[in-house]
Formats: C-alpha cells, structure tokens, sequence
C-alpha cells in the first residue's frame, strides 16, 4: 500500500514535471490575436489586437496543450483604420477605459485525435465572463535555432456580441466575431 | 471694406457671424453625429461635412487672422480691466478655434489618410505623430469643443452686456452700423 501511493506520488510528479510551461511569444511577435467579423454581410473586416500576454502548459510530443491563459490590452484593437478603432474602443464597442482587459483562462482541454483539440474556457470581455469552446491544433514544435524550443498552436473560435453586452446594431449579418488565433511559446 | 478706427469693415463682420453660425452648428452636428446609427442615411455623410467644413473654417480662421492685423481696430469701451479680459477671451477664441482644428484634423489623420474636403480637394496626413493619436486627438477635440462653448456664450452676453447696459456702439458695430462720434 505504501508502495503503491509512493508510486503514484512519484508518477504525478514525474508528469508535472514534464508538462513544461511555455511563455508566449509576443515579444518577437511569433503569436497574433485576430478577429474578423461580416460587413454588412457583403464582406469581411479583419482586425486584431497588437498587445497581449500568456503562457500554457505543454508535455513534449503530447497531441494536446494542458492548459493555456492569455491576457488581451483591449486598447490595442487595430482594424487598420484609426477613426473606426476609436469607434471600436468607445463605449459603442469595447469601453476600454472601464474594461481595459480581456482575458481568457482555459478549465478543461480535451484531444479530439487527428491532433485537433478543443479548449474550453472562460473568456471575460467587456466585463462579461462566459465559458466559450476553442477548436485548435498543434501546428509544430521542436527546437529553435537560438537554443531555446518552442511549440505553436492555432485555434479558432466565434463569438456572439451580444452574449458579452456588445448590443451596437451592425446588422444581422453581423452579430458575431470569429477569433482567429496563433499562438507559439517559447519552453521556460 | 477694411476695418478702421471706426467700424470693422464688412469682410472681418461677414466672416465673424459666419463662424459664429458655423461654430454652433459643427458643436450640434459633432455631437449628434458620433451617437448616430450604423445604419443612418447620415452616417457617412455628417462625420465627412464636419471635417470638410471644419477645414475650409480653419482656412478662413487663418486668414481672418491675418486680416485683423492688417490695419487698426475700432476703439475698445469699458473700464481698463474689461478691455483687458476682452481681449484676453478673444485671444483664448481665438485659440481654442486653432486648438479644434488641430485636434479634429489629427484624429482623422492618425493613420495615414487624408481628408476629403467636399471631393473637392484633399489634405493629407502628417502620419501618427503620437502613440494612440486618435483617442487623445479625440477628447482634446471634446472637451475643447464644449470649453469653446463656454467662452463664447459669455462672448455673446458680455455683448448684450454692451448693447443694453453700457448702451455703447460694441454690438451694433459688428453688425454694421459705422460710429459716429
């Protein structure tokens, strides 16, 4: 029984620690947060955000990430038009001066084979915290050039405006964003 | 039509009640225009009169500047210290009226692009000169607008002030009417 208990300690800290922590790398920018949404259903507009933060667990070789958080500077919202990203970060849209991060924390991360994967977790936007579902996959990892290693990731996701108090009406064909995001981190 | 000793001449009168009119105009539209709908006829159409107005005002602000101090202004009244704070209110019109100008024309200019005037010309940008450029530019362009407000009401009433209390020539004179002595 000892023995027993004994192995299972040594085998879970064995797996902890092997699932490394990687920092993302928004320094070098290797990682972006970009959004796109329906012109008047005619269209689309892409954009993203410049400034975030984050970092996730990954075990070497593994199909999946364990856990993965990332912090969004809502000001930095760059739609490549400076009079609509101020629209944007008004009280219309973001209200960046009340709300002046997003933020998403993962609760679960599920590996759906064929190295897709699904992370479920809490995006809090606007002041809103709701659970959203992210289908994302590995794209790569290994060593860089430079000493270190790294693993990427994409993922995509959509998001109704309204479920986040965003109620400015930009027409039926626009009541949802779909998340486009790239991220690869850097092993600490 | 130049302004002398004794009255303003019609080119410096013309030009002031056309920016007074202006001037409350683009404070109504400008506040009407950022709450209005996605899908208002106006939508595209106030923001682009606003800004063409706003620049061809700034063109005749300039001048008018110029204008002013070519040749002699008509004689002040009141005391020594309502001359003073008279010219001091003008000044600061004057200043806030440059300061709108600026701000509005930054914000639209903040990545890079131009400003239509009317499709008739176009003046371009001075690219981001500072971080965040169109949110400062932004509530400079607000709260500039409202102090503008402010000093000019009182503008107005301390020409009422002239007109009904001192009973001398300050109101009549900027609408027209030569001094007599």
């Amino acid at each position: 029984m000892k023995k027993l208990a004994l192995a299972l300690a040594l085998s879970l800290s064995a797996s902890i620690a092997n699932a490394a922590e990687y920092v993302i790398d928004t320094k070098g920018a290797h990682a972006s947060i970009n959004f796109k949404i329906q012109h008047l259903g005619y269209s689309w507009l892409v954009g993203r955000f410049n400034d975030f933060s984050g970092e996730f667990s990954y075990e070497d070789g593994e199909p999946k990430m364990s856990k993965v958080n990332v912090t969004i500077q809502t000001d930095s919202i760059d739609s490549n038009h400076a009079e609509r990203d101020k629209h944007l970060r008004g009280d219309d849209f973001l209200n960046v001066k009340k709300f002046p991060e997003a933020k998403f924390v993962s609760t679960t991360v599920t590996d759906e084979g064929d190295g897709q994967m699904t992370i479920i977790g809490d995006l809090t936007l606007h002041g809103v915290t709701k659970s959203i579902s992210i289908d994302a996959h590995k794209i790569g990892e290994g060593k860089d050039p430079w000493g270190g290693y790294r693993a990427g990731f994409a993922g995509e996701t959509k998001i109704a405006l309204k479920d986040f108090n965003i109620d400015y009406d930009l027409g039926p064909a626009s009541t949802e964003v779909e998340l486009m995001l790239h991220v690869e981190g850097v092993r600490q | 039509m130049k302004h002398t000793s004794s009255g303003w001449g019609w080119l410096l009168i013309t030009i002031h009640w056309l920016t007074a009119l202006t001037v409350f105009s683009m404070f109504a539209a400008g506040l009407w225009m950022v709450d209005l709908n996605y899908y208002s006829d106006w939508y595209k159409t106030a923001p682009h009169w606003h800004k063409s107005i706003g620049l061809l005002l700034a063109a005749l602000t300039l001048f008018r500047v110029v204008w002013r101090l070519v040749g002699r202004r008509p004689q002040k009244f009141g005391s020594k210290l309502e001359q003073r704070v008279a010219s001091l209110a003008h000044l600061f019109i004057y200043l806030l009226l440059f300061t709108l100008f600026l701000s509005g024309y930054l914000i639209s200019t903040a990545d890079g692009r131009a400003i239509d005037v009317f499709n008739w010309f176009t003046v371009p940008s001075l690219g981001e000169l500072i971080d965040d450029q169109e949110d400062i530019a932004g509530s400079i362009h607000f709260y500039v607008a409202w102090a503008l407000i402010g000093l000019v009401s009182l503008h107005a009433l301390a020409a009422l002030k002239h007109h009904f209390f001192d009973k001398d020539a300050t109101l009549r004179r900027m609408l027209g009417q030569k001094q007599t002595p």
